[in-house]
């Protein structure tokens, strides 16, 4: 067992402990009186209108695909930004390079409507 | 060159990159739904960008990173292009079994 | 040695810069010219001259290189022009070319936007896959180059959205990503062996651990796994007769000639340069595939109706082959590798043009569209579309000319793909110069004598014999036999059917320059193949 694991362990060991223990302990100690009301959603938001397995319009999938793609792509900029110094112009201009071809992209899928919501 | 601060031995990484990719792997052979089975592909390649940044470190070099990368970037193509294609294919059939799918035959 | 773009780099680069660029650029025109019939006819004009603009980067890289007889390396050693990457190159190449000049118009079949930029602007982002797949030497460039080709072609392929094409694409896009997600895995256990992604640093680790070393035959097992699908060889070969029948046949011929050619320069690359210590490990096992596949391939032709499906199987058929090339491992068979693929490009490519343009006719009892050879524009139910489209063909002045255009184009948009065996019935009748065609095509695909196909055969069996693999040759030599078979099918069909209904062409200039270069090609490299021999000499390289 490498001996970095062991705090971890203990954490994880805690973290399972503490909400057991805090549950039974209340449930011991508390009065029960259940109601509605108290079932209801309490400061998390409003109440759900219909389950979460229904299914979704189309649209939601063509932005789906473009936010993953243009998401993705900015992943060749960390390494940039990491060197920026070093690299200089030749680094501008390499994700200049990079960046064009994104934008040819941005620019078809702007011209195809894409990016509407119809 | 100062000792790897190394907690985790490469092999237990390269053993847990072997089972997820062994799991892409069943996944994509035994599931049914088209989604499903790309997620395996994914989690197949997710397997082996953890080979690769584990070698990376192993080596103390970069090229595993970059080649993860890009990885990256080609999944994330794929998964476009396929979910694209995905729904060609729920507009003509109407379903995603890949049993109820497959006509093309010999 | 510098860190930064050198001119090198630069000359070696440029082929992919230009594919790169001409692929945006007929991308972004075809924005601009939405709606323009005369506008829209640059389009293919505009692919055509980036195909033209990448053939002199390639001819200077090419005349650089014959100067000097030595690779030009680039990018510290991650790509490189040599004879190898120039001899692909070239092949990809003629087949982008044949398949630009066909496509001309040749995709508008539901009535809608044709999207032909996005169709040629992928075809040409797909050639520049193959031509990293063609130069690199480094796992990473590699795996980029296939997986833009790849991409490419699983957008392509369903490129009809109809339910065979998408049934096609989403076949295609699964098989494909589960082989390269195998690919994948072989190339990280090579750069664990190797601790770098240079091919020629993965030849010495291989070299050092000796083939006995399981995380070698790991290695090599799923990295030939994943090069192995895209060649369609057999256990990873069914794909392929899904994806061409339900391709757009223009697609079909692409992907039968650029990416299979392409995915051999590949697997060949990978074979030859950072495998090669490892022969004893893979040359058994690609000996037993290559037969398989020739096997598989050859004899599912028979029972094929569908000629796609039936050209899909014997493609299959001839990956069995340049297999056997790579499994006798010498310069001939090296060479035999390249001459094949050259010489498989012009005639597979004009195999499926001529059924990409062949197109079933209404019984003329049925219904009034006998638009096949001349009817007037308001004859056709496109009469409209048609006349549209006579407008964007300034160079077909002569009204006759216009007429059977815009018929030869309502064939194209309306009528059935005619892709049966039975279809072919009676071409010599009614098209004789198609019929022709075919007939030099088959031939070659076949590997008879005064045609280019004997060529690429020739060299195998050499190979073979040379490296004394004299069972393989035989087996080899059996498979010709039953190829002859079923390519005699569709000969018989043509000479010897009676056409009923009769089969239609829907033919442009476009068509007809792409099926004559393909037909000249197959018979000039068969009558004089010594300057074609010449540009393949690959053998010698590492």
């Amino acid at each position: 067992m490498p001996p970095g694991y062991v705090p971890i362990f203990i954490f994880l060991g805690l973290t399972i402990l503490f909400p057991v223990v805090t549950l039974v302990l209340a449930r011991l100690i508390r009065p029960s009186a259940p109601s509605f009301a108290k079932l209801e959603a309490y400061e998390c938001g409003i109440q759900a209108a219909s389950g979460s397995r229904g299914r979704y319009t189309v649209r939601f999938y063509i932005i789906a695909i473009l936010f993953v793609i243009f998401d993705v792509e900015t992943i060749f900029l960390f390494p940039w930004a990491v060197r920026y110094k070093q690299l200089g112009w030749f680094g501008v201009a390499e994700v200049a390079v990079f960046l064009a071809f994104l934008v040819v992209g941005y620019v078809w899928a702007y011209k195809k409507r894409a990016l509407e919501w119809v | 060159m100062p000792p790897l601060p190394q907690t985790v031995p490469l092999s237990w990484y390269l053993l847990l990159s072997a089972i997820l990719f062994g799991l892409g792997v069943a996944g994509f052979l035994f599931r049914k739904n088209i989604i499903t089975v790309f997620m395996s592909i994914e989690l197949m390649l997710n397997a082996v960008n953890l080979s690769f940044i584990a070698f990376s470190y192993q080596f103390r070099q970069v090229d595993g990173h970059i080649f993860a990368f890009f990885v990256m970037v080609v999944a994330a193509a794929e998964a476009a292009v396929g979910l694209g294609i995905i729904l060609t294919v729920f507009k003509n059939r109407a379903t995603l079994q890949i049993d109820e799918i497959s006509t093309l035959k010999n | 040695m510098s860190l930064y773009y050198t001119a090198s780099d630069h000359f070696v680069l440029l082929p992919a810069i230009l594919l790169a660029l001409f692929g945006c650029a007929v991308l972004l025109f075809d924005l601009t010219a939405l709606g323009s019939p005369r506008q829209r006819l640059w389009l293919p004009g505009l692919a055509l001259s980036g195909l033209g603009f990448t053939a002199v980067a390639l001819l200077r890289q090419h005349m650089l290189v014959a100067a000097q007889g030595v690779e030009i390396s680039a990018f510290r050693g991650a790509m490189a022009v040599d004879r190898f990457a120039l001899a692909f190159n070239w092949i990809f190449l003629v087949a982008a070319v044949l398949v630009v000049l066909f496509s001309y118009r040749h995709l508008r079949r539901e009535g809608g936007p044709d999207h032909a930029g996005e169709y040629l602007g992928l075809v040409l982002l797909a050639h520049c896959g193959m031509f990293f797949l063609a130069t690199s030497l480094d796992l990473v460039t590699l795996f980029i180059g296939l997986e833009l080709m790849a991409v490419c072609f699983y957008v392509l392929v369903g490129f009809a959205r109809d339910r065979r094409s998408s049934e096609a694409a989403i076949k295609y896009l699964l098989l494909g990503a589960f082989s390269s997600a195998f690919l994948l895995y072989g190339f990280s256990l090579l750069y664990g062996l190797a601790g770098s992604t240079r091919l020629k640093d993965i030849a010495d680790a291989v070299a050092n651990q000796g083939p006995g070393d399981p995380v070698v035959l790991l290695a090599v097992v799923t990295s030939a796994a994943g090069a192995l699908f895209k060649v369609a060889a057999v256990p990873f070969h069914a794909w392929a007769p899904d994806a061409y029948e339900g391709a757009p046949t223009p697609v079909t011929a692409y992907l039968a000639v650029g990416s299979t050619a392409a995915s051999f320069a590949f697997l060949a690359r990978l074979f030859v340069t950072p495998l090669a210590d490892a022969r004893e490990i893979w040359d058994p096992l690609l000996a037993v595939i290559a037969v398989a596949t020739l096997t598989i391939g050859n004899l599912a032709a028979v029972t094929q109706s569908n000629v796609k499906r039936l050209l899909a199987y014997s493609s299959i058929g001839h990956a069995g082959y340049v297999l056997l090339g790579l499994v006798a491992g010498n310069n001939t068979g090296l060479n035999g590798v390249a001459v094949y693929l050259l010489t498989y490009a012009p005639m597979t490519a004009g195999a499926f043009l001529i059924v990409a343009a062949m197109r079933r006719t209404a019984r003329p009892a049925a219904a009034p569209l006998e638009a096949v050879t001349a009817a007037p524009v308001a004859a056709s139910p496109r009469g409209r579309s048609g006349a549209t489209v006579m407008e964007a063909q300034p160079e077909l002045s002569s009204p006759r000319l216009e007429e059977r255009a815009s018929a030869d184009d309502a064939v194209a948009a309306t009528a059935e793909p005619a892709e049966d065996v039975d279809d072919f019935n009676g071409l010599m009748h009614r098209r004789p110069g198609y019929a022709i065609w075919m007939l030099i095509f088959l031939m070659s695909l076949a590997g008879i004598p005064p045609t280019a196909g004997f060529l690429g055969k020739y060299y195998i069996f050499l190979s073979l014999i040379e490296a004394g693999r004299y069972v393989l040759a035989v087996i080899a030599t059996l498979y010709v036999a039953v190829a002859l078979y079923y390519y005699f099918r569709i000969v018989r069909a043509m000479f010897a059917g009676e056409p009923d209904p009769p089969v239609g062409v829907a033919e442009n200039w476009g068509t007809k320059v792409a099926l004559t270069a393909a037909g000249v090609l197959t018979v000039g490299i068969g009558l004089y193949p010594e300057p074609f021999l010449r540009l393949v000499q690959i053998a010698g390289m590492r």
